[in-house]
């Protein structure tokens, strides 16, 4: 390892440090809970726009339809909930006590047998993780494969996301339909509902956040990260080296959608309920705006320009309820106009050559040695 | 933000003689408005924001998106009683100042603003939302924070809150006495279901199927149902051609309705041959589908804007006033207009802002000025309310061809209808 490399290795590590304290310790300190837990509900997007860093922003493969994996892994986590809300004591007034109350009103006598495993939270976790990991890469498999790239993709992954809203919709005695799944209460007999059961519950997903975003980079620090680099910049030649796309492919694919999942099973518990406008068509393009506005190179920032979005979204609408879109707009378009690459790109552009001169000129007397190619470690 | 609202500074001596002196002069240039007005600490134990002249309320519908067309109306109706009331006085002497959220018609949205309209802002009721998505994402928040909700729109039923005001009507008081109708002035034996595919079709049509089948003996022909947003309406309409039903019983909402009539007339199905009622169409969705599309189908409905008595003349008087004379009342409108009366009597009843005292006064609540005419809320926080018929004309207005003799009990659990 060369001096050049040691040192973006260890700005990285800054970067993320900083970002931890924000969160963990800055943020909790100023906030009251009903702010900190909308701050816990935007970072779990934050998860999904971290894995279209990885995607798009490394991986080349612009994906259209993140909400679909967020919206699976946010229904897993509100079906086990939902099942432990809906014992046969609170459901009493029901037809048949002890199912979910929509599925009451639809006419369901008892339990579908695809709601059986997610009685037990071991297997609920499981499948947060699984159902989306599953479902990309199924899909992946099958584009990746045939050479479907590009814009085709990008269609694609919104046409599942289409699908599978319309799904959501349509069998609403398995899922609820257009209500979602509203409603929960308590994980494992505790209440999510409570002051405390946020605060834990927003020092989690922080948690989480930090440790997915480590090995994340970790990722892009390996062969897997370089070779994922070259393939979306000159597919053919890592093609021609021997190297399967496809696979590498699938595996970024699967992984964004893990991320996703957890992301919709974290905002699932801080909420208390999970809607099928998540999955949707237009949900997904906003996580994709979340991304492009942090820096779509960037997993730092994407967190950024998840909170920098949805803060203003909030902001904008309590301030000005009949304006706040228009604002919203003029926030993307000012990003995209100003700062193409994002909020990490205005930190490449202006803040760190300003802090790099002010190292340098206390550097001076101990010039750092320039030695070999910063590009390959 | 308690200790706020929590009582009345200790003050020193001269401040008190100062104060005394001060609302001495107050009581003599206003008599009337300070015998009205009793301490804030009295009317307020829970930390609500209600200050010495003013109470702040909250408004939560969708300013954006697609549900704006249809939410519109509610919001106008619930600023223009807000209005009334402030002029006549206010509530137990307080203006209301109305904090307004926009739900964007995404549930999601819904759930974080009255969340924050509880939890931040301290509002002492919440006028607001419209699907019932919207009220289930809602609902555990407010029973939660323990807020007060004047829901408008008539709905699915299966649902009773403390927290809850139901200012429009559940299933049954707007179907069961609508069908004996049609069995009784206009003969009708069968009977083709049709509405689009959520919770609150489904729910109304499964008990108008048990009303048809068990109670009036008559035969349902067909039972169908759309995607939210379906625009073709063919195949549905081939199967009404083949079935022949004396009656078509319509739930189609949204944008889906304008097609659905616009097909129907394209197929030759018109008043002069076929009858249909329809749950779901007002003054709000006949201005979108188009009056001569609608002509002469009947709406089951509690209020139309046409309904003739004084207190119906001065409400559209005044909101056609402080809306342009175009605008249209329709049943939800009329259903959002009683939310702030209903809140501010039993405030008045109450002789407080405190959530529990209000929700406890509310039953037995009277509106005397009610453009449907007179209402009482029930028990179960639902509207006793009257249920109408009225016959579309060409120019969008409904006339009233029939009017239940009695005010219908609100019934959000029917038995023998699950």
């Amino acid at each position: 390892m060369n001096a050049c490399f040691e040192r973006a290795f260890a700005s990285r590590h800054t970067a993320l440090i900083l970002l931890m304290v924000l969160l963990a310790v800055v943020l909790p300190a100023s906030l009251d809970i009903f702010r900190l837990n909308l701050v816990g509900k935007y970072l779990s997007y934050a998860f999904v726009a971290v894995g279209l860093v990885m995607l798009w922003g490394y991986g080349g493969i612009l994906s259209l339809g993140q909400g679909v994996y967020f919206g699976l892994g946010g229904y897993c986590m509100a079906m086990f909930l939902k099942l432990e809300a809906s014992d046969p004591v609170s459901t009493r007034i029901q037809s048949t006590p002890g199912i979910p109350d929509f599925m009451d009103w639809n006419q369901l006598t008892e339990l579908p047998l695809l709601w059986k495993p997610f009685r037990h939270l071991p297997l609920a976790m499981l499948a947060v993780i699984l159902v989306p990991a599953l479902l990309a890469f199924v899909l992946g498999v099958a584009m990746f494969k045939r050479r479907v790239s590009g814009v085709y993709f990008a269609i694609m992954t919104q046409a599942v996301a289409l699908i599978l809203s319309v799904l959501i919709i349509g069998q609403q005695g398995y899922t609820g339909g257009v209500n979602g799944i509203t409603d929960l209460k308590t994980l494992l007999g505790w209440d999510i509902r409570s002051d405390s059961a946020h605060y834990i519950l927003y020092f989690t997903t922080v948690l989480l956040l930090g440790l997915v975003i480590h090995a994340c980079q970790w990722v892009q620090q390996s062969k897997l990260g370089t070779l994922l680099l070259a393939m979306r910049d000159k597919e053919d030649r890592v093609r021609f080296s021997g190297y399967d796309v496809a696979s590498f492919r699938t595996f970024v694919f699967c992984l964004a959608a893990i991320l996703a999942a957890l992301g919709g099973a974290m905002f699932t518990l801080q909420v208390g309920f999970m809607s099928p406008s998540f999955v949707g068509i237009v949900p997904s393009i906003e996580l994709v705006i979340f991304t492009a506005v942090g820096g779509r190179m960037s997993l730092v920032g994407a967190v950024y320009g998840t909170l920098l979005v949805n803060l203003g979204k909030t902001y904008f609408s309590e301030s000005f309820p009949d304006l706040w879109l228009f604002l919203m707009a003029a926030l993307f378009i000012g990003v995209v106009m100003a700062f193409p690459d994002g909020l990490a790109g205005i930190y490449a552009t202006s803040v760190r050559p300003w802090l790099l001169r002010r190292r340098t000129a206390a550097l001076v007397a101990a010039p750092v040695p320039q030695d070999g190619n910063p590009a390959s470690p | 933000m308690t200790s706020m609202f929590a009582g009345p500074p200790r003050m020193s001596p001269r401040r008190h003689l100062l104060c005394s002196f001060l609302s001495a002069l107050l009581l003599a240039s206003a008599p009337a408005l300070h015998a009205e007005t009793p301490a804030t600490a009295k009317v307020n134990t829970t930390g609500l924001a209600v200050a010495d002249t003013e109470v702040t309320v909250g408004q939560l519908h969708s300013a954006t998106g697609t549900m704006a067309i249809s939410e519109t109306g509610s919001i106008q109706a619930e600023q223009l009683a807000i209005d009334q009331i402030n002029a006549a006085g206010g509530v137990l002497g307080r203006k209301i100042k109305v904090i307004k959220e926009d739900g964007a018609s995404d549930w999601p949205t819904f759930a974080e603003k009255a969340k924050k309209l509880l939890v931040n802002d301290h509002v002492a009721a919440v006028f607001g939302c419209w699907t019932s998505a919207s009220r289930k994402a809602v609902l555990p928040i407010f029973e939660k924070e323990n807020g007060m909700l004047y829901y408008p729109t008539f709905y699915e039923g299966l649902e009773q809150s403390k927290n809850v005001v139901y200012t429009g009507q559940e299933a049954t008081q707007q179907i069961l006495w609508s069908l004996d109708w049609a069995k009784k002035e206009k003969k009708a034996k069968s009977f083709f279901l049709v509405g689009s595919d959520y919770i609150w079709p489904r729910t109304s049509m499964k008990i108008a199927r048990k009303h048809i089948e068990n109670f009036q003996k008559g035969k349902v022909v067909g039972e169908e149902y759309y995607p939210l947003g379906n625009t073709n309406f063919n195949s549905l309409i081939n199967k009404i051609k083949i079935a022949k039903p004396d009656v078509i019983f319509a739930a189609v909402v949204g944008g889906s309705n304008v097609a659905f009539y616009k097909q129907l007339k394209a197929a030759g199905i018109t008043a002069d041959k076929q009858m249909l009622l329809t749950l779901s169409v007002t003054e709000d969705e006949a201005l979108g589908i188009g009056g001569e599309n609608l002509a002469g189908f009947f709406s089951s409905m509690k209020y139309f804007e046409s309904l003739d008595n004084d207190n119906n003349k001065k409400f559209v008087t005044a909101f056609k006033a402080k809306y342009g004379p175009k605008s249209v009342i329709g049943d939800v409108t009329q259903a959002a207009y009683l939310g702030p009366w209903i809140w501010k009597a039993a405030v008045e009843k109450a002789g407080s802002f405190d959530v529990d005292k209000v929700a406890a006064a509310t039953p037995g609540i009277e509106v005397k000025i009610a453009p449907e005419g007179y209402v009482k809320v029930h028990q179960n926080h639902h509207l006793w309310s009257r249920a109408r018929i009225g016959m579309a004309q060409a120019d969008g207005q409904f006339k009233v061809v029939a009017e239940s003799p009695e005010l219908i009990e609100p019934n959000p659990f029917p038995k023998g209808y699950q």
